[in-house]
């Protein structure tokens, strides 16, 4: 749909203001970037400050930590899996590395542990390569430019970020295995964006010190996940990997080490016992669980598996009271809502403007402190955007890149964002883009330490499903860095740790009775829900009502 | 080079929106009025469909719902990604979500980064017709019968540059009539392109060098121990990079770089 008159009508407001603004920046003038006080002040706006949002986790290793209600909801519901019901002395698969999340971990992490001498099986809800990494566009943070960069600063830079509540291990880890990161994904031959001379492309994102975020066009994660899911697929001999087949529990051995997993087949409903040496983790994120009832940028399948199999095992979480919320999310056309519309946008230049066309905040501040302003903007100041089903938003001045760079420099940086506008009859190489924050990565997680190990011994967790690498927020560019890095790494840990494990105890789901026991004897209102929740519910209610013969276990039927 | 993908098409005349806005979609051959907003796979789970297949990132990047469909009154089939199409009144659909595709294996390393190698690999690349059936079949408007020509040519890198925003949805391999997997080719063809014919980024060889020499090591073990007011402090010294500088921008202060 393209904008309605009215919204047409307020575009001319940002068009007013247009030359002036392109001028200042032309002249190195900016919007005054907020000190740290400033920061702290306008975070009360951030949902992550809204206390009845929160509750508290009443059983397990992190009892008594106060996080999501919709995070909570599934630490409190029983095993979507009876451990009665599983025979597991019928072992369906085996292998040396199992790796639970067909993403960018998840492919890397199997890429490694085979370079290092394991076969590996990797099992994923979805297809290889549906994750949130495919999904990411903006780019990928590394300290290449030896010139005017290093892992020095790139740490301050996430420290920063993070409110300096970061794990100073896991974050040295990040930025120093950036740079080799680059190297790799160059010779796997990922094709980034670069000059004439082969040296890679480079910009800024929120809160980056030095232009150090690399680029594939807009499809930086996409061009990332098609790339190294092509490379998991030459190694067919030492690479199975099984579709559709989400991971319900992690299987425990005699010694409480981790020795396999509980898949569903999505299709067939049947469930498969798995028997491995070390277990990776790596199931990604939870946007899907919608909290607060955001909208969400995120992979139908984030609902956050991996944080239940690894809190049932005993792993505690890190840094899960903070969620992100991307600043700009698509308002406007209602079939895009949610949308992820890059932080590249804002790196290059474009403004944020409100009703009246004016700017109230520097388009660069790291994305918490971007998303609180935004919300203050529309809920207080009552400067918002109105859309035409009622949301609120503010305008993203795409346009002014082209002012500023050159004619075509939108299209040829954008083109992805470009072409599905264009469908909905904007262009937004004239008109800009209207904006909300939308709900985008789980900033925390399971507990790691820099080798991705856990307290459970072989069991290693890698990219959104750990938690303490980026603090309470996380910057743009350091995800689709901390899936390669840490992946990398649980493929070296866990091929190493299968060398040295004595292996050949029986399997055991304990602990999943021990689970679902420590709920009811702390009397936890469990209310019939089951977890992992695997797939979100988009089920239409009017329907629901009149399938009189069908049960659902959690969302699924 | 056919635009008709995924545009807003006029509604044929017939299949008039009905009260408050709902159209008569046809999913499998049968009949569903859903809002008219929606997007066909919003629809779909509107009928009252839970999607396993066929459903993915729900942004237009991970090609898990690539779709076909027809109206009544058109000989023509339309294609779009299920999460970025808007029903239309008397839509017929039906989604793709899965097509079998041979991919080759190989070491991308010593693959030679010749226009041979395609043509080894893919040897049934020679058979296209030309018929552009491909083209009209891509939902992200690709010219993919344009990047076939040149990967039957051997250049690998107007491939590579052609194909750049395929999201492997598969609908042009389940329409080919000679049987070509259009989107591993193009895959290929981007991994040997940048792999080896681009020119290596010589800045990411030094840092990697500098970091294995353990050039930052004694910066960071200081840093790590460093408390959170140190740490502030010398966050709120960090001189930025302005916007508008050049890629060979310096800063003032020379200390704690990799040169």
């Amino acid at each position: 749909m393209p904008y309605t008159p009215e919204l047409k009508e307020l575009i001319k407001k940002v068009e007013k203001t247009r030359p002036a603004r392109v001028e200042k920046k032309r002249m190195g003038g900016e919007f005054p970037a907020m000190s740290l006080q400033e920061r702290e002040a306008i975070l009360k706006f951030h949902p992550d400050f809204k206390e009845d949002g929160r509750t508290e986790i009443l059983v397990g290793p992190s009892k008594g930590y106060r996080i999501a209600k919709e995070m909570v909801s599934l630490l409190h519901a029983k095993s979507r899996v009876d451990p009665d019901a599983v025979d597991l002395t019928q072992v369906d698969h085996e292998t040396d590395v199992l790796v639970i999340g067909g993403g960018g971990a998840g492919s890397s992490a199997a890429l490694l542990a085979r370079e290092n001498g394991a076969k590996v099986l990797i099992a994923t809800k979805l297809r290889l390569g549906d994750a949130n990494t495919m999904m990411a566009e903006g780019g990928i943070q590394a300290a290449t430019k030896t010139g005017k960069d290093s892992p020095y600063f790139h740490y301050l830079d996430v420290m920063g970020g993070g409110h300096f509540k970061n794990d100073p291990g896991l974050v040295e880890t990040l930025v120093v295995e950036a740079p080799k990161v680059m190297a790799w994904l160059e010779k796997q031959g990922a094709m980034f964006s670069k000059f004439e001379d082969g040296s890679l492309k480079a910009m800024h994102g929120g809160g980056t010190s030095r232009k150090r975020m690399h680029y594939a066009g807009d499809i930086t994660g996409a061009e990332i996940m098609r790339t190294l899911r092509d490379e998991v697929k030459n190694h067919p001999d030492d690479i199975k990997v099984l579709e559709f087949s989400p991971a319900v529990e992690l299987l425990l051995d005699k010694t409480g080490a981790c020795a396999g997993a509980v898949l569903f087949n999505l299709e067939t409903e049947e469930y498969f016992v798995v028997k491995a040496k070390a277990v990776i983790l790596a199931t990604g994120g939870s946007g899907r669980l919608h909290i607060q009832d955001f909208m969400t940028t995120n992979h139908y399948g984030a609902t956050g598996d991996g944080l239940i199999l690894g809190y049932h095992a005993g792993v505690p979480l890190k840094f899960l009271h903070t969620v992100q919320y991307h600043p700009t999310g698509a308002v406007f056309p209602e079939q895009a809502e949610g949308l992820l519309i890059t932080e590249k946008f804002r790196g290059a230049g474009a403004n944020v403007l409100n009703v009246d066309g004016e700017q109230f905040v520097y388009e660069r501040e790291p994305r918490d402190v971007e998303a609180a302003a935004f919300i203050r903007e529309c809920l207080e100041r009552g400067k918002g955007v109105p859309t035409p089903t009622g949301k609120l938003g503010v305008w993203l001045d795409s346009p002014m890149i082209d002012v500023l760079k050159g004619e075509g420099t939108v299209r040829k940086e954008f083109p992805g964002k470009w072409i599905l506008f264009h469908r909905y009859g904007i262009d937004i190489t004239k008109e800009p883009m209207l904006v909300y924050p939308t709900l985008h990565y789980q900033n925390g997680g399971l507990e790691i330490n820099s080798r991705t190990e856990t307290v459970v011994p072989g069991l290693f967790v890698a990219g959104e499903a750990s938690g303490g690498i980026h603090g309470e927020n996380r910057l743009m560019g350091n995800s689709l860095l901390d899936v390669v890095v840490f992946g990398r790494i649980a493929g070296c840990s866990a091929a190493d740790y299968v060398k040295r494990a004595l292996k050949d105890g029986a399997l055991s789901l304990d602990h999943v009775r021990a689970y679902n026991r420590s709920l009811d004897d702390a009397r936890v209102p469990v209310d019939g829900r089951v977890a992992p929740m695997l797939l979100p519910d988009y089920s239409n209610p009017d329907v629901r009502k009149k399938q009189l013969t069908t049960t659902y276990t959690g969302t699924l039927r | 080079m056919s635009k008709t993908a995924t545009k807003p098409k006029k509604a044929p005349a017939k299949g008039k929106a009905d009260e408050g806005s709902h159209v008569p979609i046809f999913v499998m051959g049968k009949r569903y009025d859903v809002p008219a907003s929606l997007t066909i796979q919003k629809a779909l789970e509107y009928a009252g469909y839970q999607l396993v297949r066929g459903c993915g990132c729900r942004g237009g990047i991970c090609g898990a719902c690539g779709t076909v469909f027809r109206f009544p009154d058109s000989y023509r089939i339309e294609v779009g990604l299920a999460c970025q199409t808007v029903v239309q009144p008397d839509m017929y659909i039906a989604q793709i979500p899965f097509f079998p595709g041979n991919k080759a294996v190989y070491d991308i390393e010593t693959l030679p980064a010749e226009g041979g190698t395609i043509a080894a690999l893919y040897p049934e690349v020679f058979k296209c017709v030309g018929c552009g059936t491909c083209t009209r079949s891509c939902p992200m408007d690709i010219d993919v019968l344009g990047y076939i020509s040149k990967a039957i040519q051997g250049d690998i890198r107007a491939v590579a540059e052609g194909s750049f925003d395929c999201v492997m949805c598969g609908l042009c391999a389940a329409r080919c009539p000679a049987e070509e997997v259009q989107y591993n080719i193009a895959v290929l063809a981007r991994r040997l392109y940048a792999r080896h014919l681009v020119p290596k980024a010589a800045h990411v060889a030094k840092a990697v060098q500098a970091i294995e020499g353990g050039t930052f090591a004694k910066a960071l073990q200081e840093l790590k121990k460093k408390n959170v007011d140190e740490l502030k402090k010398l966050y709120k010294a960090l001189e930025t990079e302005p916007d508008m500088a050049e890629d060979s921008w310096t800063p003032k202060d020379r200390s704690f770089l990799g040169d």
